[in-house]
């Protein structure tokens, strides 16, 4: 292939990445709204289109024209900084995800993946972790106790909560002997006994499973570790101050997280695209990507439905839980999994 | 020629935040151009072929330790320093040491007799699996030696940081 055909199907890829991944983060802002009002027994958004489905348009016309405020008293340099980088590392750590296998158009063939990495899983970790700059610093710079507070918490947690998040990898890596998204999917593909499917999750994997969905809500700010924002005690957190496409961008970013940590269990504990692929040719190609996206939607459905169902911890009870809880509960499933693993060797 | 071109345009954004750092007058200026030095320094060793360093060098320093430094200094709300002239010591002796130390740095690098060259990504001897087998095979001893020992630093830092009759008293109970 030569360097400018690479260039053009990378550019490809990535605006097409891109455009689907702002539009997943849309309309799982739909989601939430739709599930939870069916939660609590009520209608949801019915107003713009049918079920409501173009409210995500409606906000998005409504966040671009709203009066962007700005304090006199803010840090101006970094309270403009602070979103721009929450959702440009949000954003930036899809490019390592696998959506699907090889697929081949015409002449051309490519992985459904901007770019595959022997170390896919540490760049995504790297880039997440560096995701909780952008509410560090949109704490400090508004200049507002009730932001500083709600950063405080959110670095706190985050930090702590990586831990048990990344340990929590470390059996599935070990299974696969890699560090590759790809071949950490490729190796759960088959199934057990003719109808239970090799995923890590039924494989060996189902205490790291449990410790990596807990851990990544922590990860993510959300319900019902969403601490950094409990509108009782801190009015909005972090981003109390902002509003117009600030706030917008602080909302995206955090519900493209959601996505890339749905992405990541899902390929890393329910088996990636691997399901049951049947019918013509053109469409085994698509089948994959469908049970991929399947899968997400689920993590994303479970986020909305966990969020409705459980109350806040308090956050003494959130730090003595990562750190006394999860964090020897990841320790034990390495330990575990590295003896099982060895002994089988 | 493009990495070339890529490696020369990370070490200077790495040069020029570590200036910036210097020049800044207010802390949290200071730390995230530390932050930004850290991230170049990964771009370099990935351009070097050092995947697995590169992440590393992420996680670790720019998403964790340098996150510490930032709670702490919003912690404080360190406001901005006062410039002073600086010393005279140091701008008689300390400037041209500097220069003369860089320029042999340079000369030993790139200068006629260097032995150094070019590498591109994947040429050089560093994938995750190499360092694992030289930090818990050949070196296994020293590695454990080492984490005992940071164990043993982190003990330190909590007994001096806590306070005397904490110590004595013991755990709280009421925790939990």
């Amino acid at each position: 292939m030569s360097i400018t055909t690479f260039i053009i199907i990378s550019i490809i890829k990535s605006v097409a990445v891109v455009g689907v991944l702002l539009t997943a983060v849309a309309y799982s802002v739909w989601l939430e709204r739709k599930v939870s009002a069916h939660i609590q027994n009520r209608w949801g958004p019915t107003r713009v289109g049918p079920f409501g489905l173009l409210q995500p348009l409606a906000d998005g016309v409504k966040f671009i024209f709203k009066e962007d405020l700005t304090q006199p008293h803010v840090y101006k340099p970094l309270y403009i900084a602070a979103p721009i980088i929450a959702v440009v590392f949000a954003i930036t750590s899809i490019s390592v995800i696998p959506f699907g296998n090889w697929v081949e158009i015409g002449p051309w063939g490519t992985y459904l993946q901007i770019t595959d990495l022997n170390i896919g899983l540490l760049v995504v970790l790297g880039i997440t972790s560096m995701g909780v700059y952008g509410v560090a610093l949109a704490g400090w710079s508004s200049n507002n106790k009730y932001s500083l507070l709600g950063a405080m918490r959110a670095s706190a947690q985050m930090v702590s909560y990586e831990v048990s998040l990344g340990l929590s990898l470390v059996g599935v890596v070990i299974m696969a002997g890699s560090l590759s998204l790809r071949t950490i999917v490729d190796a759960q593909g088959g199934v057990f006994w003719g109808f239970i499917p090799r995923w890590n999750i039924f494989h060996g994997q189902t205490l790291g499973f449990f410790v990596y969905l807990i851990s990544a809500y922590a990860e993510t700010n959300r319900t019902p570790f969403d601490l950094p924002e409990a509108e009782s005690e801190l009015v909005a957190g972090y981003h109390t101050e902002y509003s117009a496409m600030k706030f917008a961008m602080f909302f995206m970013a955090e519900y493209a997280n959601m996505v890339t940590v749905a992405c990541l269990a899902t390929l890393m504990f329910l088996g990636g695209w691997h399901g049951p692929i049947a019918g013509p040719l053109i469409l085994r190609d698509i089948e994959p990507v469908i049970w991929f996206c399947l899968k997400v939607f689920f993590f994303m459905f479970l986020y909305v439905w966990v969020r409705w169902t459980l109350p806040r911890f308090r956050y003494d009870q959130l730090m003595a839980f990562g750190w006394k809880v999860l964090l020897p509960l990841a320790v034990a499933n390495i330990v575990y999994t590295a003896l099982v693993v060895a002994l089988r060797a | 020629m493009f990495h070339l071109i890529l490696f020369l345009f990370f070490g200077a954004i790495c040069v020029a935040g570590a200036v910036n750092l210097l020049v800044q007058s207010h802390p949290i200026n200071s730390a995230l151009s530390l932050i930004v030095v850290m991230g170049s320094l990964a771009a370099e060793y990935l351009l070097l072929g050092a995947e697995f360093l590169a992440a590393v060098q992420v996680i670790v320093y720019a998403g964790a330790i340098m996150v510490l430094f930032l709670i702490t200094i919003m912690l404080l709300n360190a406001g901005k320093e006062e410039r002073t002239k600086g010393s005279r010591v140091a701008i008689l002796i300390g400037v041209p040491g500097v220069t003369i130390g860089a320029v042999l740095v340079a000369w030993t690098l790139v200068g006629p007799s260097s032995t150094t060259h070019s590498v591109s990504i994947g040429a050089l001897w560093g994938s995750p699996a190499d360092i694992a087998r030289l930090l818990f095979h050949d070196f296994l001893l020293p590695f454990e030696v080492t984490s005992v020992l940071i164990l043993i630093a982190i003990m330190g830092a909590v007994v001096l940081a806590s306070k005397p009759e904490a110590v004595a008293r013991g755990p709280r109970k009421d925790e939990g």
